[in-house]
């Protein structure tokens, strides 16, 4: 017998966003359960390190007006405008908040939350950095994420620890719950709910070189995806311009906010040539292609395909106080010592800026026209406002997961109160159960890490920082073959208890899907704009690209559609730095 | 690349009587993780290995467990820094779920026992509380805890009582007690002055060599040692 749970409200992820938005509805007394496929304080908010940009204007003026233009800017223009706004002044109330709840921020001389420069953040729209980052040395993200699962404690939230959600039950336009596989037992569990809310992370293990952690496999998004709801923007994606050299783990930006530089091999600061202004601090798309394109002039190190950062002049009380944990990582993986050694770096995929689409209250809406699917709900990295449009800027990803992760819980909340349950169809598990069942019962087939490789190396090499036709249209047919593949892959462990390779199965079956769309997606966008920059059409053309992508996933393949962009106070004018 | 040889305690309970050792050998670099070398096997050799794992990178606390004889995350420990075969088991004291995933529930439940959240009853100003440098630092070792287990598991006043409420959920306490903005500190106190609290600690230190977030812990066990003897609660 399959269980059943009923909750009024159901929470899928237990990084951020999810908790925060557990959080708002345990506090309005909304029956709430959160389901990770992790423990929640496992989750990769934790890995976030330099900060949360809110104008706090502790350290110098500062104002959310200002923030807003660089959000906007730094999107390429590509971001909501609206949305854009409402992240930016509740930027400043959520960080208040947060300290409320009890965030150990750093403080300044004077007791308040402390705040540092990051990439594209500037006052007076645009005339030079600003101090806006507010941080806990660089483990910002694990604080957060350690504050947020306390105070979800506190308020006794039902938490479901690794189960893996694996399918949406949505019947006649409405959300009523989900069906999730229980890790330790191997049991199907069905939850029905009034509202469901993905709070499910992004899908950077797609590339072979990055900073997400094995979890991020896109599973909300692709379950999203196979039921018919439609993907914005999934060919932006944000390589982060210093990554550990062949690992990916990300070193902050605030190693640069606080005053470090990337040299080439001739150890030139080669920012100044690219961005006078701001140097090292230049949004995260301009720095990664800036590397790309010393090492493709043989400035790389050792002709190899990295170049340096350096700490070096920063002394070493600044680099163990402010940056501890990144000091650590270079010890450790490196064997170097920031204090007196530079560091090698190259971009690593770091940040899916598109996602499942919604409007500013989180709901997810499904077309051009931004109609509105009843009772489900995205936030945070799985989710597209859009806030980020083409590139986001450094700490709004944190901004983003709180802003809308609480707007995401008050929203259900109010939906909760005057909505009964919709009742559920009768077997909504026959899919999925013949799908796990069919993974079981095979063997002789390929091994599911030889795919998994073969994608992460395609979508590296084709669809990461440049992009062709000629590339993508490989990569495309690569990837249409791997996901023929994909039906032959046998499983060596077929037993109940904690099958880690049924849900390796699955993840990747979620990663082959993605990577499907964010092609299909680039390919289209014949233009370069924020992340995604294609050799052969290197100019931003507003004229006609000035537009979300909107992709959906059918029998014949990826069908794209696009809807317009919400624009206010910011026209579109050249980016410059 | 270089064959590295891994000896590795499995236990499946839908077959397994009991646990036993397997070897193993992959190609690896020796720059990489123990980590890369565990997936490499399950990748390529028996992808029935189980074991938990994500950030990989020591910052999210899934990958605990014993690598010759020591409590680390596997993520954060190079195979050229261990000798080899590398024997690798799961957390002691905790039951096996299967290979090397343990129960963590228990673990939990005593990190909730103490209350890990911020008690403040007072009305929240309308920007931030201010606290100094000082209050900051004074709390700031323990808020870096990523509740891994390894300490608890390595501590033997944990393995011959497990009723000891052990010493990651004490850095939890701690990380309360000694925050400005928290008035839950007597409270937390009289639940760790009991028997099974921090008197159960023998200064042993083993929690600080396994740290991987090099938390000094036995420190703060003692600080609230000291609170509780001269507070007198």
């Amino acid at each position: 017998m399959i269980k059943i749970h009923q909750f009024e409200a159901i929470v899928v992820g237990g990084g951020g966003a999810g908790l925060y938005a557990a959080l708002a509805l345990s506090q309005a007394k909304v029956q709430t359960a959160v389901l990770s496929k992790l423990y929640p304080t496992r989750s990769h908010t934790g890995a976030a390190q330099g900060g949360i940009g809110a104008a706090l204007a502790n350290k110098e003026e500062d104002r959310p007006e200002w923030h807003m233009f660089d959000t906007v800017k730094g999107s390429d223009y590509l971001a909501d405008q609206d949305a854009v706004e409402i992240l930016c002044k509740e930027a400043v109330t959520t960080v208040y908040e947060l300290e409320h709840l009890g965030l150990p921020f750093n403080r300044t001389q004077d007791g308040r939350i402390d705040q540092r420069r990051f990439g594209g953040h500037t006052k007076e729209f645009g005339k030079g950095p600003v101090q806006r980052a507010c941080f806990a040395a660089d483990r910002t993200g694990h604080m957060i994420l350690q504050t947020l699962y306390q105070q979800c404690i506190k308020n006794e939230v039902k938490f479901f620890d690794e189960f893996h959600v694996v399918d949406l039950i949505i019947e006649e336009q409405i959300c009523r719950g989900v069906i999730a596989y229980s890790i330790e037992t191997g049991e199907l569990h069905i939850f029905h709910a009034k509202a469901v809310l993905f709070a499910t992370g992004g899908s950077g293990r797609m590339f072979k070189i990055t900073s997400n952690a094995h979890a991020l496999t896109g599973d909300g998004m692709a379950i999203a995806l196979r039921n018919k709801i439609p993907l914005e923007d999934m060919e932006f994606f944000q390589f982060h311009p210093t990554g550990i050299y062949k690992m990916g783990i990300l070193l902050t930006e605030a190693c640069r906010g606080e005053g470090g530089i990337l040299r080439n091999k001739n150890g030139e600061r080669f920012m100044e040539r690219y961005a006078p202004n701001i140097k090292d601090l230049a949004p995260r798309d301009i720095v990664s292609r800036c590397i790309y394109l010393e090492v493709r002039d043989g400035r790389g190190i050792d002709g190899k395909d990295y170049v340096h950062l350096d700490l070096t002049h920063l002394g070493k009380e600044v680099i163990e106080k402010k940056l501890p944990d990144i000091t650590d990582f270079v010890r450790t993986y490196m064997g170097l010592d920031p204090v007196k050694d530079l560091i090698p770096i190259q971009p690593t995929a770091h940040y899916s800026m598109g996602g499942i689409p919604t409007n500013v209250n989180a709901e997810v809406v499904w077309d051009e026209k931004n109609s509105v699917l009843k009772g489900f709900y995205a936030a945070g990295e799985c989710a597209c406002v859009s806030v980020h449009g083409g590139n986001r800027l450094g700490t709004n990803s944190l901004v983003d997961i709180l802003v809308f992760g609480r707007r995401a819980g008050l929203s259900m909340a109010e939906y909760c109160k005057k909505t009964e349950f919709s009742p559920l169809p009768s077997n909504p598990q026959t899919k999925i159960q013949a799908q796990i069942e069919q993974f079981k019962s095979k063997s002789n087939g390929e091994k599911i890490s030889t795919l998994r490789q073969e994608l992460q190396e395609t979508m590296m090499d084709l669809v990461g920082v440049f992009r062709t036709e000629a590339g993508l249209k490989k990569a495309q047919e690569k990837v249409r073959e791997l996901k023929k593949r994909f039906q032959n892959i046998s499983l060596s462990d077929k037993s109940q208890v904690f099958n880690s390779e049924l849900l390796d199965a699955l993840e990747l079956g979620n990663l082959i899907t993605l990577s499907l769309v964010t092609i299909a997606s680039a390919l289209a966008r014949e233009e370069s704009r924020g992340a995604h920059y294609r050799e052969d059409y290197p100019k931003r053309n507003d004229q006609n690209w000035l537009k979300h992508t909107l992709a959906t996933l059918s029998e014949i393949g990826v069908e794209l559609k696009y809807k317009n962009v919400v624009i206010k106070n910011f026209q579109p004018q050249e980016r410059k730095y | 690349m270089i064959k590295v040889h891994l000896k590795i305690q499995r236990y499946n309970p839908e077959k397994d009587s009991k646990p036993y050792f397997k070897d193993y050998a992959v190609e690896c670099e020796p720059t990489d993780r123990v980590l890369d070398a565990l997936l490499a096997i399950k990748g390529t050799l028996d992808g029935s290995l189980t074991l938990r794992k994500s950030c990989g990178h020591g910052v999210c606390g899934s990958d605990g467990m014993r690598i010759n004889g020591r409590n680390m995350l596997a993520c954060k420990v190079l195979i050229k820094n261990v000798s080899q075969p590398i024997v690798v088991e799961p957390l002691k004291g905790f039951k096996i779920v299967k290979d090397l995933v343990v129960d963590m529930k228990q673990f939990f439940e005593k990190y909730v026992a103490v209350k890990p959240y911020l008690i403040n009853q007072e009305t929240s100003p309308e920007k931030e509380r201010l606290q100094s440098q000082k209050q900051q630092e004074r709390f700031e070792d323990t808020t870096k805890c990523i509740l891994c287990a390894c300490c608890t598991t390595a501590c033997p006043s944990f393995w011959s009582d497990p009723n000891y409420a052990g010493p990651a959920s004490i850095v939890q306490a701690h990380r309360f007690i000694f925050d400005s903005r928290d008035q839950g500190g007597e409270e937390r106190l009289n639940l760790l002055n009991q028997k099974e609290g921090v008197w159960r600690c023998r200064t042993i230190f083993n929690c600080v060599e396994a740290c991987p977030r090099d938390i000094n812990i036995t420190k703060a066990i003692g600080e609230i040692k000291k609170d509780l003897l001269f507070k007198k609660i």
